[in-house]
């Protein structure tokens, strides 16, 4: 493994929650989309957000590395306020990976090449130690033999493992997936879920947006329910699946549970 | 066919004239133009609205008062451009730049916005997500228009024959006038030598797209 130079990271690293979003609001013109949310993720929590959509959780996920700019309220990273826009803030990015619903591989950059970009141009790795680097995440979500194709040369499931090595590479203190597995063939899904199971249980902090309670099941430590903007619900994965709290998440659960 | 002969030499340094303002200006247009698409989009609004006041005013005013407030009203603010050469240059550079940085932004808005979402979600900054990843993108559509806006640009740089840059057109009324019975021959021949940049152009667009097209 290659060690971080020091003082790469924003701020100190502390001691307390990793991911702090202090009476968070976000307005979409009159839509209020973020209702005053207060949420405190710790190092190595795996926390799972769930809702119908339209309840702002997608919102949620992006506003915590500044995708989408909140209305008021703070979020901070590791005990650092998120930065206004420029450099301070792709600094801050830069320890945060991030995983789309629709993979976003750079299309015109070969795998290898999607994996290495950030350690070369953001962390000035040099190229040889960052392809070694990216070899060995492609590797770890078992797509090393695709490393010199481009990314439409891949299937679904394939590309969305890429997007995890590619955020990986970064050695993000934190990540993010924002629906990780809704664009993909349900064959497909399982190889998705299985490398996050992995990252988790090597202690990796984890945000998750999605509609797998499996994966919530098996990984989460903590489900966090939202609905119209605000969180409803916060609870352990095996209560809140067995044991609802709220009208509106008993609502939610058997619309979705039914089949199981 | 004796008159093209004859005056070969005064219609090659019009023709020379002509070929300097178009590579001249098309660089310096490129070059502007990318700036102003790179602003369009930048994260920061003010940013924003400069670019998009300046292409909006010089894209909806008529080239000849561009070279017309160069050379009339900016005196008047103490500014004296050399008339000439430089001027039309200038003047060329300012009203192709916004041309050219709509024909980017067109092609900076076919890449996607995931595309630059994950740029940024891996910690590059806003110039390098622009260099690296959505520029590298763009290229393949914005070719055709940006060739189109440098075939615009070879034509506009007969405007500059108003404000005393003897280019082709200058030169094909200057000879016109020496020989009065010719006016239209000479006039034909003028817009037939425009063509030899310009059909050059077209094609190598063709080309250049095949390319890039294939390169993905």
């Amino acid at each position: 493994m290659v060690s971080q130079s020091p003082g790469s990271s924003a701020g100190q690293p502390g001691s307390g929650p990793l991911v702090v979003l202090d009476n968070v609001n976000k307005y979409f013109g009159d839509l209020h989309v973020l209702q005053d949310i207060n949420l405190s993720v710790a190092r190595g929590e795996v926390v799972v957000i769930i809702g119908p959509s339209g309840s702002g959780k997608s919102t949620l996920c992006r506003a915590i590395n500044r995708l989408e700019p909140i209305t008021s309220g703070t979020i901070s990273i590791d005990g650092v306020p998120l930065p206004a826009e420029g450099k301070a803030l792709a600094q801050l990015r830069s320890d945060v990976g991030m995983v789309f619903q629709s993979f976003n591989l750079f299309a015109h950059k070969t795998v290898l090449q999607n994996v290495t970009m950030g350690p070369v141009k953001v962390r000035k790795m040099r190229k040889a130690e960052a392809e070694e680097l990216a070899m060995g995440l492609l590797e770890r979500v078992g797509v090393a033999n695709q490393a010199n194709k481009l990314p439409a040369q891949l299937s679904g499931g394939q590309q969305q493992r890429v997007a995890i090595a590619r955020a990986l590479a970064m050695k993000p203190k934190v990540m993010l997936f924002d629906e990780p597995t809704s664009a993909l063939d349900p064959e497909m899904i399982n190889e998705v879920l299985d490398v996050m199971v992995a990252l988790a249980q090597e202690g990796m902090t984890m945000i998750v947006v999605t509609h797998e309670m499996g994966f919530a099941r098996r990984a989460g430590d903590r489900v966090v329910f939202m609905d119209s903007g605000s969180i409803v619900e916060e609870a352990d994965p095996d209560e809140f699946f067995t044991n609802p709290r709220t009208d509106r998440a008993k609502d939610f659960l058997s619309k979705i549970l039914t089949n199981d | 066919m004796d008159l093209f002969f004859d005056n070969a030499p005064t219609l090659w340094s019009g023709f020379r004239v002509t070929l300097q303002l178009t590579a001249v200006s098309g660089l310096l247009a490129l070059a502007l133009g990318l700036a102003l698409a790179a602003l369009r989009v930048a994260p920061l609004r003010p940013l924003r609205a400069v670019s998009m006041l300046y292409v909006e005013l010089m894209r909806n005013t008529p080239l000849t008062l561009v070279f017309f407030g160069m050379v009339l009203v900016a005196p008047q603010f103490g500014i004296i451009p050399p008339l000439g050469f430089w001027t039309a240059v200038l003047c060329l550079t300012l009203y192709t730049s916004a041309f050219v940085s709509e024909a980017l932004r067109s092609g900076i808005n076919s890449v996607g916005v995931g595309q630059a979402e994950a740029a940024r979600a891996i910690g590059l900054t806003f110039g390098q997500s622009l260099r690296l990843v959505i520029l590298p993108q763009a290229v393949r559509t914005v070719i055709p228009p940006l060739i189109n806006v440098i075939i615009a640009l070879a034509k506009n740089t007969s405007v500059a024959a108003g404000f005393a840059v003897v280019e082709l057109v200058a030169t094909g009324r200057r000879l016109g006038q020496a020989i009065p019975g010719e006016a239209v021959t000479i006039l034909g021949g003028i817009a037939l030598l425009y063509l030899v940049f310009t059909i050059p152009a077209g094609l190598l667009a063709t080309r250049l797209e095949k390319k890039v097209a294939f390169a993905r």
